[in-house]
């Protein structure tokens, strides 16, 4: 089973990253862009046995910073 | 009475050499060195220390895997019991990402790498590491860091504050932290975070000795020499 664990920052956390990437697509031109955040996208390959509470349990204790960060477990059709 | 310190090296770890340097250099007693996949510390410790570096290559978050490698689970523990625990620069990242700490070391606010002399304000003089100073008093201890921006959210940092848990504030700010906390410490008073290098500042070739007095004042506070 693949699964897509996208974690990005919460709201209100400074994200000085997005910001140099606004900051440097608005110098390659491109205008109407209010905001950018950047995120991660980690792709996990998983047995069919692994169930929803054991993803759940990895993205607390690992894939996520939860002081900092948000996450969403999405199951990609295979 | 011996003084009994380790210092841990994970891989990617580039201060341990200097961390356990300074700690042989004002005890006298040379540390023990702890690798990250051993299960056990030394019985008896008087203080841990995690250094500087980039454990891990800062994969995934700065500290984030070091914290989950095996050594973490007693150096826990042996928080846990009161044993002092010092985290410098990515010792304090690991240190927030085992939740020993709170907050988060976020990449810094001007995105640059910062590496310098900074002016420290010893907030809290009365802890184990921070005995050797005064309150109020102003220091100089290098950084280098590229992800030393402290962040917690409004009610940890109130309650962090009203605790007195902030040894060091920045006196100019370098990386945007949250109210210029440059340490930390916990509930307990027995681990504290900073990313600033006391180690880095212990002897006059050094260009300052700043540091020194935190590396004192805890090996005094634990064994009365």
């Amino acid at each position: 089973m693949k699964v897509r664990v996208h974690v990005s920052l919460k709201s209100g956390v400074l994200d000085p990253q997005g910001r140099a990437i606004h900051h440097s697509l608005e110098g390659l031109g491109f205008s109407g862009v209010n905001d950018v955040r950047a995120g991660r996208l980690i792709e996990l390959d998983v047995a069919e046995t692994v169930t929803d509470e054991a993803l759940d349990d990895m993205c607390r204790k690992l894939l996520a910073n939860m002081v900092i960060e948000n996450y969403r477990i999405e199951k990609v059709a295979a | 009475m011996a003084f009994r310190s380790a210092v841990i090296t994970f891989p990617g770890s580039n201060c341990d050499r200097d961390m356990a340097d300074a700690l042989e250099k004002v005890s006298g007693t040379a540390p023990h060195r702890v690798w990250h996949g051993d299960h056990d510390l030394p019985e008896n410790l008087d203080f841990i220390a995690l250094p500087g570096g980039f454990s891990y290559g800062d994969y995934l978050r700065c500290g984030a895997i070091a914290s989950r490698s095996p050594v973490m689970q007693a150096v826990i523990s042996a928080a846990e019991r009161g044993v002092p625990v010092l985290g410098v620069c990515n010792g304090f990242q690991v240190l927030t990402e085992s939740g020993l700490l709170p907050g988060a070391l976020l990449r810094n606010s001007g995105i640059r790498f910062v590496c310098r002399n900074v002016k420290l304000r010893v907030e809290n003089a009365q802890s184990l590491f921070t005995a050797g100073y005064e309150a109020g008093q102003e220091i100089s201890i290098p950084v280098a860091h590229h992800d030393g921006n402290y962040y917690a959210d409004a009610h940890t940092l109130d309650r962090i504050e009203g605790e007195g848990r902030v040894a060091f504030r920045y006196v100019d700010d370098i990386n945007g932290s949250a109210r210029a906390i440059a340490g930390v410490l916990n509930a307990a008073g027995n681990v504290l975070g900073m990313m600033p290098h006391p180690e880095r500042a212990i002897e006059n070739a050094h260009g300052g000795t700043d540091g020194r007095a935190l590396f004192e004042s805890a090996i005094k506070g634990l064994v009365g020499a």
